[in-house]
């Protein structure tokens, strides 16, 4: 019990942070809403005479939304730490009874919320404005979402590590990671497209396999179950090496010192 | 869980031995030990750098230890922190808390991570006796310095402590608050019985609230005992002037060893 009241306590603190602050909720809707409008524009304006126009808007809207989810879990998870930092509050949380592994699930947790409501008005603007409902796509949908918020949670633990090794300096990385990596993610094009070299990099990464999945299933009406597969795989071995390094990284700080001032 | 098997351990809230901390070549915290009875009120002095943060972070858990052990409430905070952290607290002015949450969300969070029963209660009652109910929906970092120290003091009693750690408590207050927030601690020191390891460089602040004395110096503990017997020892009128004279004598512990010497013989 005690347990989940740390989890419910952390999670209630970042949601407090959250709930303050109009900006940022305005934030969280703005970017994925104007992605989804652009590209929407873009993908009727070149495929505009095409008679698979429905399934090549869907799969371009489809992997905009995608990526955006992934894009924002990620970054939910690294700005719940970096709201530590910024507060000077990593000393307070380290002296709590608060576990590792707590901490990691309370900003998995809140990362889930705030992509929910960043991404859900979305998928309703892409319904009114292209008639594309991405729901449509039924169970399918769910094992997409499940791979690309895990990709996002260990991307954004990986990150947190970092930073606790590195300090705010390193805080650019949290907005750069997902576009460091997103041409090999094949997010909007096959990869098959990329040179050799390319496509090995992207069948290490999670987020390339739903690309390709959701487009089999969007232009091919084919549900390849096996990108699923591997991409889960990967995702938990990704999600264990990304706890593994954030504990490591919490430890290391405790060697080196500094947890009780550490802030900008 | 590991029990650290001693009847100093059992009978003692800390207990500390040989404990180093190194950065590199320098040793912060060079091989010190002492113990600190259950109920009793501790003070660590010395000048800036003399390791006193250190050892504060050591007993905290949030520093590991080079060398040495740290018992605390007959736990070894190496290896069993988590069985220990929820009896513990602290509140320093260089550790702040959330600024945007507001001083009561603050408190929720802090009193759901210690598992606080009845916690709006606690609140409450916590809010009374600091005074801080006028502004406990306000912002905390929208507060003076005064009432956010009277916060971060809430916050380290919440769960009600049995060890509270304070990193110069009432640093840059003015001499009214000051003396406001020591007679908070003062207050909860009689009703809770806990045991308090104060980090401070006002020594009326020292004088006023310790039984017990610590006195570092370049990592190293350089004299010890109650402030009283320090006074006498040295021959001066009050804790500043032994501190002065700790901190700034060349051949400290020649000086100091001698003191002692002649103290043993009385």
């Amino acid at each position: 019990m005690s347990s989940f009241g740390r989890i419910y306590a952390m999670i209630s603190r970042y949601f407090y942070i959250l709930r303050s602050s109009w900006p940022r909720m305005i934030e969280l809707l703005y970017w994925p809403t104007i992605q989804m409008v652009l590209w929407g524009f873009i993908s009727h304006y070149f495929v505009g005479s095409d008679k698979h126009i429905p399934y090549v808007v869907g799969a371009l809207l489809g992997a905009v939304m995608l990526w955006d989810m992934l894009f924002r879990a990620q970054l939910s998870v690294s700005l719940s730490f970096m709201e530590e930092l910024w507060s000077r509050n990593i000393g307070h949380i380290c002296v709590s009874p608060l576990r590792p592994l707590e901490w990691c699930m309370s900003m998995v947790t809140i990362s889930f919320i705030r992509t929910v409501i960043s991404i859900g008005p979305v998928f309703v603007l892409a319904a009114w404005f292209y008639d594309f409902n991405i729901l449509e796509i039924g169970w399918p949908l769910v094992a997409f979402m499940i791979n690309i918020f895990a990709m996002g949670w260990w991307l954004g633990l990986l990150i947190t590590a970092i930073l606790m090794r590195a300090g705010l300096g390193a805080e650019g990385l949290c907005w750069a990671i997902t576009f460091m990596i997103a041409p090999f993610c094949a997010v909007y094009y096959p990869v098959s497209i990329l040179p050799v070299w390319g496509q090995y990099i992207s069948g290490l990464l999670p987020a390339a396999h739903v690309f390709e999945g959701l487009r089999a299933l969007l232009l091919e009406q084919q549900f390849q179950s096996i990108y699923m597969v591997k991409a889960m795989a990967l995702n938990v071995s990704y999600l264990i090496i990304s706890i593994i390094c954030f504990v490591w990284s919490l430890n290391h700080s405790r060697k080196v010192g500094g947890l009780l001032q550490t802030g900008e | 869980m590991s029990e650290v098997n001693t009847d100093t351990a059992q009978n003692s809230a800390i207990v500390v031995e040989n404990l180093t901390k190194s950065f590199g070549d320098l040793k912060a915290v060079n091989n010190i030990s002492f113990t600190i009875e259950k109920g009793s009120t501790t003070a660590l002095l010395g000048g800036n750098g003399a390791g006193k943060t250190t050892t504060l972070s050591m007993l905290l858990g949030v520093l590991y230890p080079t060398d040495g052990t740290i018992s605390v409430l007959g736990k070894d905070m190496l290896h069993d922190r988590y069985a220990v952290l929820e009896r513990m607290n602290f509140a320093s002015p260089y550790a702040d808390l959330p600024r945007k949450l507001t001083v009561r969300q603050n408190l929720l969070v802090y009193g759901r991570l210690y598992s606080v029963a009845k916690l709006n209660e606690r609140i409450e009652e916590l809010a009374m006796m600091f005074e801080i109910m006028d502004f406990i929906d306000k912002p905390f970092g929208k507060l003076s310095a005064g009432q956010q120290t009277r916060v971060a003091l809430a916050k380290a009693l919440l769960n009600t402590p049995d060890i509270l750690l304070l990193d110069e408590p009432t640093a840059s207050l003015d001499p009214d608050m000051g003396d406001r927030i020591r007679s908070l601690v003062e207050r909860y020191r009689t009703e809770s019985k806990a045991t308090i390891l104060l980090a401070s460089h006002n020594m009326q602040e020292v004088e006023r609230l310790c039984d017990n004395v610590l006195m570092m110096r370049q990592g190293e503990i350089v004299d010890r005992g109650a402030p009283d017997a320090l006074i006498d020892r040295y021959g001066m009128d009050n804790m500043e002037d032994v501190f002065l004279k700790v901190a700034r004598d060349q051949d400290n512990k020649k000086t100091i060893q001698e003191l002692q010497k002649k103290a043993k013989g009385k």
